[in-house]
């Protein structure tokens, strides 16, 4: 058997490859995080929670009203996304002139309220969801079994990371959204509604993450603290591709997700560590981190 | 402070029962029991509401027997700082005689130093590390359900038993995987088997044990260990089955809560042990019917269910002592349970050690097939049987200082 550094070769692959596939919920998550950030000024903590409620209402809708995963997949963002939109006029928005701090508290707040219901009413134990009939089996790569669940779960993130990123960056309601957020006072000068603007780009950013929600809900166990182990890690992201960067949480969600995966390889204990080495290592060299531009 | 909302309400409804009794007879004596468990975190399921219930269950079960009883709530939130420093409070300020459950083993270890500092009692039903009763061990603690011993020897020996000679370990880094993967490992090498190698996997913040699953494939080892519990537990055997893994997995600490989160399409035939099922007899079966009224919806495992048994054991031996004296020193309250046998519900007959050690049977279970199962929660069948007397570690082996050599 071929080995490199001491791994067998096809263990080494598998792992790359888990790493992409983890690296597409890292991309996905922190995309949301970086559009909220970067067009809010929001450190959106709760963030995870909203992940989690994704997840939960995909299952919900399958047990209470027979809605199956694809439909679940459009369904639980626009839903948890109204709640999003929600959160930011009743709460939110009252925060926009004060400090990031607060902002952070007030986020971070409403995540253990949001977890701490749900698991009230659901236990932490977690609930089962089946992969769809579709996306069951798997294919024999040579050197792993790959799920088609697995394979889903990239393809899917990659669309939806490239889909925000042309938004944004290519159409005139990104380059309203750009300008609004260099300018707010400017831009509504033109008569554009810059507040219900933001308001629509939080709902968005909170649609993203119940997106990934939906999409661990099969491989993950749905429990209230699904989105609690993701978020610090989503935090490193987005701080090492540079705060409110898109392509830089993109590029950097997926090779984290590589940097990880490998380390299990290498030295498993340190796998939940290596990232903030990384983070440590990034904005000693790169304070504004990869992709950020240097206020 | 650390009294969740629960809890409040908890003390709340007891403090007016508790003042009326006082107004209507004079001067009733009243011992007071604290329940210390998760009632938040990730191992909510496991031992949480259903087990506060359970302790509740005993005192009625127990019936007015010329004391009252005061039953306090906690959440130790999976910290051994929170749940020791509530523990003392409890002991010093609302006269608390008795914790009960007491949480997993970092959080058990802590509170049992308090009860001996404080010359208090408590009981043990949650943790897990058979340190409990080994070199930790003192005069005012019990450790009631289950341990690290227990689950090894039960699902270790029957694993290897059945073929599975070489083992790869998939832990939890932490004192409690520790513990299990070194009982178990032992298990293994002395009926012959090899352990070829394993992983330590961050506690708590793994979701994704793909890595190490395919890592543990890999080895070539004919068993996977899952030396972790609750949603890590969880998360394996979901990956596993994802990324068809055929190697058989070892769940060796898991309860039936995990057993319905996972469905029985992804368990069915697992083995793991417990030492109480709600369907085992008619007693359990009795004992479950009376929880299910309390609370519905829930069937308890092994830890829910060790408060009831635990509570009840410390009812007989305050009436055996009259309250006054089981008031005044934990150590000889606790002397008096060792001196009882126990009788109850959940476990049958059994005694306790001298180095505090409950002994029970333990119970060897596979998971049932979707076809097999009636409905909701008829999720076992019994392989077999550790007789009491096997079923934990021999006193002489755990070097607990009580025990005279």
């Amino acid at each position: 058997m071929m080995m490199i550094l001491g791994i067998p070769a096809p263990l080494l692959f598998g792992q790359l490859l888990l790493g992409v596939v983890n690296g597409a919920f890292y991309a996905l998550m922190s995309l949301g995080l970086a559009i909220i950030f970067g067009m809010l000024n929001i450190v959106n903590f709760a963030h995870g929670a909203l992940f989690m409620l994704g997840a939960f209402t995909a299952w919900g809708l399958l047990n209470y009203a027979g809605i199956g995963y694809w439909w679940a997949l459009l369904l639980a963002p626009l839903i948890v996304g109204a709640f999003g939109v929600l959160l930011e006029r009743l709460f939110i928005s009252k925060l926009y002139k004060l400090d990031h701090l607060y902002g952070l508290l007030l986020t971070f707040g409403l995540a253990l309220i949001l977890e701490g219901l749900v698991r009230n009413y659901y236990g932490s134990s977690g609930l089962p969801y089946r992969i769809p009939s579709q996306l069951q089996g798997a294919q024999n790569l040579g050197f792993m079994i790959m799920p088609n669940y697995r394979g889903w779960v990239v393809l899917a993130a990659i669309v939806m990371c490239v889909i925000t990123w042309l938004v944004i960056e290519k159409t005139s309601i990104g380059a309203k959204l750009r300008a609004a957020t260099e300018n707010a006072p400017l831009v509504q000068s033109f008569g554009i509604n810059v507040p219900l603007m933001i308001t629509l780009t939080y709902g968005a950013g909170v649609a993203l993450a119940a997106f990934a929600g939906v999409l661990a809900a099969p491989i993950y166990s749905v429990n209230p603290n699904m989105g609690a182990n993701f978020i610090i890690v989503v935090f490193a992201v987005v701080v090492i591709g540079g705060m409110g960067s898109i392509l830089g949480s993109i590029v950097t969600g997926f090779g984290l997700g590589i940097v990880e995966g490998l380390t299990r390889v290498f030295y498993p204990e340190g796998s939940a560590t290596v990232i903030f080495v990384v983070m440590v290592i990034v904005l000693l060299a790169r304070p504004a981190g990869l992709f950020g531009r240097a206020h | 402070m650390s009294l969740s909302r629960r809890a409040l309400l908890g003390t709340a409804a007891a403090v007016p029962a508790a003042a009326t009794f006082r107004s209507a007879r004079a001067q009733r004596p009243v011992v007071k029991i604290g329940v210390l468990t998760d009632l938040s975190g990730v191992y909510q399921d496991i031992v949480g509401p259903l087990a506060v219930e359970s302790t509740r269950l005993a005192v009625a079960d127990f019936g007015d027997r010329g004391f009252d009883v005061e039953v306090l709530i906690g959440d130790h939130q999976n910290k051994p700082d929170i749940g020791s420093n509530l523990v003392r409070q409890w002991y010093d300020r609302d006269g608390v005689d008795i914790v009960v459950e007491g949480g997993s083993s970092a959080v058990a270890l802590a509170v049992s130093g308090v009860a001996r500092d404080k010359n208090k009692a408590y009981i043990n039903s949650g943790g897990a590390t058979s340190d409990l009763t080994g070199t930790q061990c003192n005069a005012n603690t019990l450790h009631w359900t289950y341990d690290t011993y227990m689950l090894a020897k039960s699902t270790g020996a029957a694993m290897v038993k059945a073929g599975g000679n070489s083992w790869f370990f998939i832990t939890a880094d932490y004192a409690f995987g520790h513990a299990l993967t070194r009982d178990v490992g032992n298990f293994v090498t002395q009926a012959g088997g090899r352990v070829l190698g394993g992983v330590r996997t961050p506690f708590p913040g793994t979701t994704d044990f793909s890595s190490y699953l395919l890592q543990a494939q890999a080895s070539g080892a004919k068993v996977i260990g899952l030396a972790n519990a609750g949603a890590d537990t969880i998360n394996c055997i979901k990956q596993a089955k994802e990324f068809g893994i055929t190697t058989p997995l070892a769940g060796l600490l898991m309860f039936i809560s995990d057993v319905h989160s996972l469905g029985l399409d992804t368990c069915q035939g697992l083995v793991l042990t417990e030492s109480f099922y709600w369907n085992l007899n008619d007693r359990t079966r009795a004992f479950s019917d009376r929880l299910w009224k309390r609370m519905p919806n829930r069937r308890a495992g092994m830890a829910n269910a060790g408060p009831y048994s635990s509570t009840l054991h410390f009812l007989k031996a305050v009436q055996a002592m009259g309250p006054a004296e089981a008031k005044k020193s934990g150590a000889a309250l606790i002397a008096q349970m060792k001196k009882m046998p126990t009788d109850d519900d959940v476990h049958g007959q059994g005694i306790i050690r001298e180095d505090g050690r409950k002994i029970h049977p333990a119970y060897l279970f596979q998971v049932k097939k979707p076809s097999e199962s009636k409905g909701p929660w008829d999720y076992y069948n019994l392989l077999g049987t550790t007789p009491a007397d096997e079923a934990f570690r021999p006193m002489k082996d755990g070097n607990c200082p009580l025990v005279k050599a």
